[in-house]
């Protein structure tokens, strides 16, 4: 019987599969080949469009920055989404409208938000109001080192509920009876979070960073939207370095951008990969 | 004592992720003076400190009868936002139910290796393909038409990759006892696939429109005709000068997506969740 269906349901993928190798995948592995070749006159160019990628200045500060990024901002959403799934989880009323209220930005399009940036990260904006009513020194922040650090709150700022709602899942996947086991046993609260919420949330924890990991490539909407094609250096992202680039018709330095890129990403897919199944 | 303790920064939260919408939503009931006044400092170089009221002192829906009535471009980027949507969703909507069906319940070799290949398309950021896309809209003559960009997203793996989560779901035994009854394939998916997964369609259908409704890189790079631009192009476009405008416009903007947002609010965390349920 069981051998009647083999090969069933390949079907159903096929016209999807077919979109996404004739669109996608075809179309990338031609630029994987363009990548050792130079644009101009076709000709076979070895490694040398990658050697000019990586000794390329923008290319080391844009990878810089979008590494730090990434450093900073995934285990910091982390840490904050838990604390607030955590404290959303014990309590009897209102959860659903804060998780609302939590969730809200990501309904919030790019676009509309960046008016509010404008306002509020002017050198003479809400912000700088703020910290002049406080006696704090203010910053044109948008053109200082801080300019990273708007970045990484729009990011949190827009993630921070998703995230939550993920580890919310893994939240209710513990049984009650664990928590009651070990009150009996005379656990306190710490005990009860180290020993048995966290190792129990561990399986979550790849799937909420990868997931966070994807999103993070979007945070360049709001970036491009409030500061442009130049931003400040410290927020000058890989998506910017390929528009400029792309701008310029540097076919070499994409090629080249692209493949490392994804690369880099396979790789980190696989590894994670490995610890998710 | 701890329970009251933790209401604090919560609120801060809730304080953090709504503002923005109050922000908005107050600027775009000023009228122009009010709102000059406001922002002086940010526009110029008058010195001091903008400064925000809560409620407008003198509501108006000036504003929005300006940009509704008195501005066609408005109309035409809104409806392309919308066309561009619309389009992708539908795309997404057609091959990524059945693919997400098939790689859910699907027997056939490989199944697990392609999967992982739509994984791994999923997690690439945008510009990755940018020369590629380019390449290919280049040689389909469809760089700077909606087509071009629409062709682009439908292909996304992401809906196949929520909608497999929910597919997944639906109880083996009933697939394998409805095939035992004779039905076929097709019957066995519209019959049991659809109806058990719809949730997940749904939710799909709403992570995909907050996604694309504010749509920035593709049309960015794919459209040069500033006619074909969706919203979320055009809406930075308004300088502080015209911040009248740019409130109106931003909060009309926000709207379709908070529409969405709240009557697929449980969708929308369903379909966040799926992704974080283990097989």
């Amino acid at each position: 019987m069981k051998k009647k269906y083999r090969g069933c349901g390949f079907g159903f993928v096929l016209p999807s599969l077919l979109g996404v190798l004739l669109f996608i995948a075809v179309p990338f592995f031609d630029v994987v080949r363009r990548s050792f070749m130079k644009a101009a006159s076709g000709t076979w160019a070895g490694l040398s469009n990658y050697r000019m990628v990586f000794s390329n200045t923008a290319f080391q500060t844009a990878a810089g920055n979008t590494l730090r990024f990434e450093a900073v901002c995934i285990p910091l959403l982390l840490v904050l989404s838990l604390a607030a799934a955590l404290a959303l989880y014990g309590l009897e009323r209102h959860v659903r409208l804060l998780k609302s209220c939590i969730l809200f930005p990501m309904a919030v399009p790019a676009a509309s938000v960046v008016l509010l940036w404008k306002v509020l990260f002017h050198e003479n904006g809400l912000l700088g109001g703020l910290m002049h009513l406080l006696h704090l020194p203010g910053a044109d922040w948008m053109n200082t080192p801080w300019a990273f650090w708007i970045l990484v709150f729009s990011y949190l700022w827009k993630n921070l509920g998703y995230d939550m709602v993920l580890w919310l899942a893994g939240l209710s996947g513990i049984p009650i009876s664990l928590y009651e086991a070990a009150q009996a046993d005379g656990a306190g609260r710490w005990q009860c979070f180290r020993y048995i919420t966290l190792p129990n949330l561990l399986p979550s924890l790849f799937t909420i960073s990868v997931l966070s990991v994807l999103n993070s490539f979007k945070v360049f909407r709001e970036a491009y939207l409030a500061a442009g094609d130049y931003p400040h250096e410290s927020m000058y992202l890989l998506q910017h370095l390929f528009n400029n680039w792309y701008r310029d018709l540097s076919m070499d330095k994409m090629a080249a951008g692209a493949v490392v890129q994804a690369g880099v990403i396979f790789m980190m897919v696989l590894l994670l990969k490995r610890a998710w199944d | 004592m701890w329970k009251k303790l933790k209401m604090i920064p919560l609120a801060v939260l809730v304080f953090v992720c709504v503002y923005p919408f109050c922000f908005l939503a107050a600027g775009s009931l000023m009228g122009k003076g009010e709102i000059q006044e406001c922002l002086l400092a940010v526009m110029g170089d008058a010195g001091g400190y903008a400064h925000f009221p809560w409620l407008p002192r003198y509501p108006t829906c000036q504003s929005y009868v300006e940009i509704l009535l008195d501005s066609p471009e408005f109309f035409v980027m809104f409806w392309n936002s919308v066309k561009l949507t619309a389009g992708v969703l539908a795309g997404q909507f057609l091959f990524g139910i059945l693919a997400a069906w098939g790689f859910a319940k699907g027997t056939f070799p490989f199944r697990k290796i392609l999967f992982t290949f739509y994984i791994l398309l999923m997690m690439m950021p945008f510009q990755v393909f940018m020369l590629s896309d380019y390449l290919l809209l280049d040689g389909l003559h469809m760089l700077d038409t909606h087509r071009g960009i629409v062709l682009l997203c439908i292909f996304s793996p992401f809906p196949v990759f929520i909608m497999y989560r929910f597919f997944h779901q639906v109880p083996q035994a009933l697939v394998e006892a409805a095939r035992l009854d004779g039905a076929s394939q097709w019957q066995v998916f519209w019959h049991i696939g659809l109806p058990g997964g719809s949730s997940g369609i749904l939710s799909a259908l709403v992570l995909s429109f907050l996604e694309y409704w504010s749509l920035l890189e593709q049309p960015m790079t794919f459209l040069k005709s500033k006619k074909l631009w969706p919203l979320s192009l055009y809406l930075p476009n308004i300088g502080l000068e015209d911040a009248q405008a740019a409130f109106a416009a931003s909060v009309i903007a926000l709207i379709p997506a908070v529409l969405v947002f709240l009557a697929g609010q449980d969708y929308l965390e369903k379909g966040i969740m799926a992704a974080a349920v283990k097989e």
